[in-house]
């Protein structure tokens, strides 16, 4: 076999080369089925009733309708499903990003007895199924009386996110302890030295970890239909959702496809203009474990 | 809780005598610093998990009192006699058979990937899109894919052989391939991504003294590859089938009622079917546990597992 040295500086063969052309056309077509279905649906929004439910099967629309759009967006519960969502996710990231990140540099760098310990009792609660807590939880909000408002799906998470405390925790070990004694000497408290050293440090990491954490807000559905009774304050999720019950009976598909089109939007979004950074996070917490 | 941290204090007052002023001084900020996610961890786990356990002993119902109704270990009893239970974890573990095909499909595609094709990044990037979809939009989409009439795949078979499809969502067998495919589908991005960064750990010099050895690519695949991203093997193993035991959604928004004669009900569809639907709340927290400790005891013998089959590299 003849070889020559690319000008990657790889050995290549000739072989190898036409494989990597087979190679790409295999994988070309496996990328195609995999977002088929999504280009598919993003078609379905577009078309009539009577295409989608025609015996010819057919991609493209004909005609094309725009109109199922303004008509979900003229739809109450939909425009308060985003409103909602959007009232849970701000303040739980703002809130919850602060004291998550709090966590994460005290656990890394500072100095207090149970720290260990504290910490593994905290992720200890990532093994736990929600299924356990779910039903005490419902109990607790009810007898409260959250579960007429937005409260349960807020305030737990105000109080910080275990995954994203280990993350951040994990990127700070490698920060030497050194930068902690010199920020002491020069006069900062201990939460001068997070806010002026440590955030600084990891504010990279942190915003990829709320966006992630903005996804799984945005993409909830579980607690949101148990926590919340009134139609009123239902999430965007258990909207789609109920649009999906609703208008399946007269097989509506092309509002419910629009529905589930605009809700899946910011964070398709959020994924295009930060993909670097999620799958190198994501990369790096299965690495890691 | 408030008894617990009235208890400790002496015990801490002891230690702090031997502590320097700096260091209490940190200790105090240190630990005011994690006070919130530790007291979320109290109100949120720790609390509802005791609770869940006395309720689980309990012909609760969400409204009657738990003491008053307390009937023992007789819900756990039940449980283990309880046809639709173990239906329905059959059912789940079924599921689980998506898990080793994602990881086959997710370690070929990566190791495909990992050759420096031009143009990848973007077929990376198509792969992914499923992850960050959300599970209630694409299980609306995918159950259109299933629909037995007018769904795609009916429509792409019946146009290839002439033939009707099966009953994807309808028939009690169809519909858990239906939903293995959908959830092979929805994870298989994250499979070749963390695979993808395995590969790129492994140094190249492996593969080159392997050649220069006269070994096959296959040979290198399966002595080398393998091996060395054992560990994320290891962890997709591990997190698929703590989500595997946890699927609910796909099952509530893509059948009704659990689907024909209960066929496509996980456990924790049945566990929120009892909970939430029949109000036998302290029937659904002692199946709950059960789930719970099955959870545990797979993690641990996976853990303990490990050494004999995950290498590192070094």
């Amino acid at each position: 076999m003849a070889k020559t040295i690319g000008s990657s500086g790889g050995v290549r063969s000739k072989g190898s080369y036409i494989l990597d052309k087979v190679l790409l056309v295999v994988l070309s077509l496996g990328a195609i089925v995999m977002v088929f279905p999504l280009f598919y649906m993003i078609m379905c929004s577009f078309m009539t009733k009577n295409q989608i439910l025609s015996a010819n099967f057919s991609v493209i629309p004909n005609p094309w309708v725009f109109g199922m759009y303004s008509e979900v967006l003229h739809k109450g519960l939909f425009l308060s499903g985003i409103r909602n969502s959007l009232t849970v996710a701000i303040p739980v990231l703002v809130v919850g990003g602060f004291t998550s990140s709090l966590a994460a540099f005290s656990f890394a760098k500072l100095r207090f007895r149970g720290r260990e310990q504290m910490f593994l009792a905290l992720l200890a609660t990532m093994m736990i199924p929600f299924a356990v807590v779910m039903i005490p939880q419902y109990v607790m909000f009810t007898k409260v009386g959250w579960t007429n408002s937005l409260l349960p799906l807020i305030i737990p998470g105000l109080f910080g996110n275990v995954s994203i405390i280990f993350f951040l925790r994990q990127n700070l070990t490698s920060i030497p302890n050194d930068m902690v004694d010199a920020a002491k000497i020069d006069g900062c408290s201990y939460f001068q030295i997070y806010y002026k050293v440590f955030l600084p440090m990891m504010k990279g990491a942190l915003m990829t970890q709320i966006i992630l954490w903005f996804m799984g807000i945005w993409n909830d559905y579980l607690a949101p239909t148990i926590f919340v009774q009134n139609e009123k304050w239902y999430t965007l999720q258990v909207v789609i959702r109920s649009f999906n019950d609703q208008y399946a009976v007269n097989s509506n598909y092309p509002l419910i496809m629009a529905a589930s089109v605009i809700s899946m939007l910011p964070t398709l979004l959020l994924f295009f203009f930060f993909q670097r950074y999620i799958i190198e996070s994501m990369a790096l917490s299965g690495v890691k474990g | 809780m408030a008894a617990s941290t009235a208890t400790k204090k002496p015990a801490k007052s002891k230690e702090r005598v031997k502590l320097s002023g700096m260091a209490l001084h940190e200790q105090r900020w240190g630990r005011l610093f994690v006070a919130s996610p530790f007291i979320g961890f109290c109100l949120f786990s720790a609390f509802p998990i005791v609770f869940a356990f006395v309720a689980s002993l309990s012909n609760w119902t969400g409204t009657n009192s738990i003491f008053q109704n307390f009937i023992g270990l007789k819900n756990y009893t039940d449980l283990f006699t309880d046809m639709r239970f173990w239906k329905t974890m059959g059912t789940t573990v079924i599921y689980m058979i998506g898990i080793p095909v994602g990881m086959i499909l997710g370690l070929l595609i990566a190791v495909a990937m990992n050759r420096k094709i031009p143009g990848v990044k973007i077929l990376r990037t198509m792969y992914y899109v499923p992850v960050i979809s959300s599970l209630v939009a694409v299980a609306i989409l995918w159950a259109w894919v299933f629909n037995y009439d007018y769904g795609l795949f009916n429509t792409i078979i019946k146009a290839i052989t002439g033939a009707k499809g099966p009953n994807w969502l309808g028939d009690e067998m169809w519909v858990k391939v239906a939903m293995i495919i959908f959830m092979v589908w929805k994870g298989l991005g994250t499979s070749i991504i963390l695979y993808l960064s395995g590969l790129q750990n492994i140094p190249r010099d492996y593969y080159e003294a392997a050649t220069i050895d006269g070994a096959t690519g296959i040979q290198a695949f399966r002595h080398i590859t393998i091996p060395l991203v054992s560990p994320v093997t290891f962890y997709l193993l591990i997190t698929g089938i703590i989500g595997g035991f946890q699927v609910f959604v796909e099952v509530t928004v893509m059948v009704a009622n659990g689907g024909t004669n209960y066929s496509a009900a996980t456990v924790v569809y049945y566990l929120w079917d009892k909970a939430f639907k029949s109000q036998q709340m302290g029937y659904g927290s002692a199946m709950a546990f059960v789930l719970a400790i099955i959870i545990f005891i797979v993690t641990a013998i996976n853990f303990y597992g490990q050494n004999k089959w995950v290498k590192t590299i070094d």
